[in-house]
């Protein structure tokens, strides 16, 4: 168990800069996931913590101690791999065994944490097979039984799930949380899903092109988005955003409006506080999605329920919500003073 | 579903098969079976008349002390080649697979001598090696080395192995590199968070995962010094000295074409063409059932 601290990370390929300076303070025991866009820098800065990508610059810290220098060996931390990384020519109880054999550990002991293992991720009848002979589910089972009978201080999780189907994922989700909960080994979790990261986190950063633009509880960040980024890539479908310019009779200071689609209801044309045309409409059953060309400008999703009724295709309409509900962002993307 | 192409007729696949056919029948199975036919026979020095021996020039050259010497020089020399040319060229990719920069040029660089042939390397060899101007002798000279691979037996030995791995390398190198990089990285990083150290990561984890790789080259390796090294020992020793040189392939030549034993030399052919009969059925066994991963 311990702390990971990360300050004022950077990192940087040649001359390019990829990570321009993160701070995390993770709590001993806290869940942390880690989401972005695919190239935002996610994985870089998890590598960075394992030890597998030298640090350009600032410090890294785990259980209170600067392991920037230090091997990834000597970290006290265990990986889980997008692809698994099992050794394919070990059977699955070598793959888990294999971290303990070359720690030295004696042979009654890693015989009975990894049947420990084994049985927590219910992989018992498994383990003489070749990582080959199991199914997707199973190799990720595997990985993380590598990780887990170690006892390391800090897990690290570099996209584990996204190599699975999508009902396994949402399976595998859960019993990593519990496993989590279960264990209480700090945890470093990395995704561009932010279901997962919803689900999963204690608390989540959002990173954008190599920066963090916001590290928070996950409703606290749905809730309360730091930018039009972290506003727009946290919530499905997307948060609206509409130009104050387009609404009449707007008198403060221009700026960009978020409303989250759930908060958008339609109205005849004349009380909408800005008006369009429906282009298509999708019933989910339990909701609506309908999406809306606004006269002049970007189109608008309105999420209702499933119940009223679904507006047919080019109907003049107009939308309307609550000010309550409206979030101010800067024309540069950056959340305003709620007026 | 039926995917292969059927032909209705017997004749157009005749058509199409027949320039392999024809290849493969004048070039290997009429000399193979002049030479199983003549290894049955001691002709004249002059080839005007053959006598009929049966397998008279077998049983000699089993009883033969300098073909039992032939067959042991050769298993020193082939197996001396195979782990100089694969240790060094196992060596070289590795520091190859952990290069960034300039690793496209350091390939290049070491790929070069596999386009020199046997006999003009075994030359360059021979020219640093000579006893009297060769660089390497004068400078072992200075050491106070004393080299003559002209007299000395295990000198001349180390000459043509060494000359016959050099262009071997670049060979072996470049599929080395290839299995290395085929190994996933992650899977390197997995075990480096392990615990595993670099020699512990290359003795667990990476050569387990190359041995596909190292299995086939083993077999082309001996299968090269076998036969391919021909050039190389005809151009530095000859043979020598006192045959310490002479392998299988060339005694077959040295019997036949300079002794005019033609029997003795067909039959040492065919012994040839049963051992490398076996080392390809060993060969296709082990791909056929190779390690999937």
């Amino acid at each position: 168990m311990a702390t990971v601290t990360l300050e004022n990370i950077r990192k940087s390929f040649g001359k390019t800069e990829v990570i321009h300076g993160v701070d995390i303070d993770i709590a001993d025991g806290e869940f942390i996931v880690i989401v972005g866009p695919s190239g935002c820098g996610k994985s870089t800065l998890l590598r960075m913590v394992a030890g597998l990508e030298t640090i350009t610059s600032g410090e890294v810290r785990i259980g209170g101690k600067r392991v920037n220098e230090v091997e990834p060996m000597d970290r006290d931390i265990a990986m889980v791999f997008q692809n698994y990384a099992l050794y394919p020519h070990m059977s699955v109880f070598d793959n888990m065994a294999y971290g303990l054999k070359i720690k030295g550990t004696p042979k009654s002991e890693i015989v009975a944490r990894v049947d420990a293992a084994a049985e927590i991720l219910q992989l018992g009848p498994y383990l003489q097979r070749k990582p080959r002979q199991l199914s997707g589910g199973q190799r990720q089972r595997v990985a993380m039984g590598r990780a887990i009978v170690r006892k390391p201080a800090v897990f690290l999780f570099d996209e584990p799930l996204s190599n699975l189907d999508a009902k396994l994922r949402v399976q595998m989700r859960l019993e990593i949380k519990a496993l989590q909960r279960e264990l209480g080994v700090t945890s470093l979790y990395v995704t561009h899903d932010q279901v997962e990261a919803m689900t999963l986190a204690d608390r989540m950063v959002v990173m954008n092109d190599g920066v963090a633009d916001q590290i928070g509880a996950p409703l606290d960040v749905y809730a309360n988005p730091a930018t039009i980024f972290v506003a727009g890539f946290i919530g499905s479908p997307p948060m609206n955003f509409i130009d104050t310019k387009q609404i009449s009779g707007w008198t403060e200071p221009p700026c960009v409006l978020g409303v989250r689609p759930e908060h958008l209801h339609l109205v005849s044309e004349p009380e909408g506080r800005i008006s369009g045309s429906v282009t298509y409409a999708e019933p989910l059953g339990a909701e609506t999605l309908v999406h809306f060309r606004t006269t002049d400008g970007p189109s608008v999703t309105v999420r209702q329920d499933g119940a009223e009724p679904v507006p047919s295709e080019g109907e003049r309409l107009g939308i309307a919500w609550k000010t309550d509900k409206e979030l101010r962002f800067s024309e540069e993307g950056q959340r305003l003073a709620d007026s | 579903m039926e995917k292969r192409v059927t032909f209705r007729g017997i004749w157009l696949p005749i058509l199409l098969v027949l320039p392999q056919i024809v290849i493969t029948a004048v070039f290997f199975f009429y000399p193979a079976g002049k030479a199983i036919w003549q290894s049955l026979f001691i002709p004249d020095p002059f080839g005007l008349s053959m006598q009929y021996v049966g397998l008279g020039n077998f049983e000699y050259l089993l009883t033969d002390p300098y073909y039992r010497g032939a067959f042991a020089t050769t298993a020193i020399f082939s197996g001396l080649v195979t782990l100089v040319s694969m240790g060094c060229a196992l060596f070289l990719a590795v520091l190859a697979d952990r290069l960034i920069k300039g690793s496209g040029t350091y390939r290049t660089l070491l790929i070069w001598p596999y386009a020199v042939a046997p006999a003009v390397a075994g030359v360059l060899w021979l020219f640093m090696f000579n006893t009297r101007v060769g660089v390497v002798t004068w400078y072992l000279g200075q050491l106070g080395y004393d080299w003559n691979h002209v007299l000395n037996p295990h000198e001349a030995m180390g000459l043509v192995v060494i000359a016959s791995s050099w262009g071997r390398v670049s060979y072996n190198f470049l599929f080395f590199l290839a299995g290395l990089q085929a190994i996933p990285r992650s899977v390197v990083e997995a075990a480096a968070i392990d615990g595993a150290r670099f020699w512990t990561r290359f003795r667990t984890i990476v050569f387990p995962l190359l041995s596909p790789t190292t299995f086939f080259l083993l077999v082309v390796n001996i299968v090269y010094a076998f036969f391919e090294t021909f050039g190389v020992i005809h151009t530095i020793t000859s043979g020598g000295p006192q045959q310490a040189t002479t392998i299988l392939v060339y005694k077959v030549y040295s019997d036949g074409f300079v002794g005019q034993d033609l029997g003795s030399s067909a039959a040492q052919s065919v012994i040839l063409l049963i051992l490398v009969s076996i080392l390809t059925v060993i060969q296709f066994r082990y791909i056929e059932r190779r390690v999937h991963y």
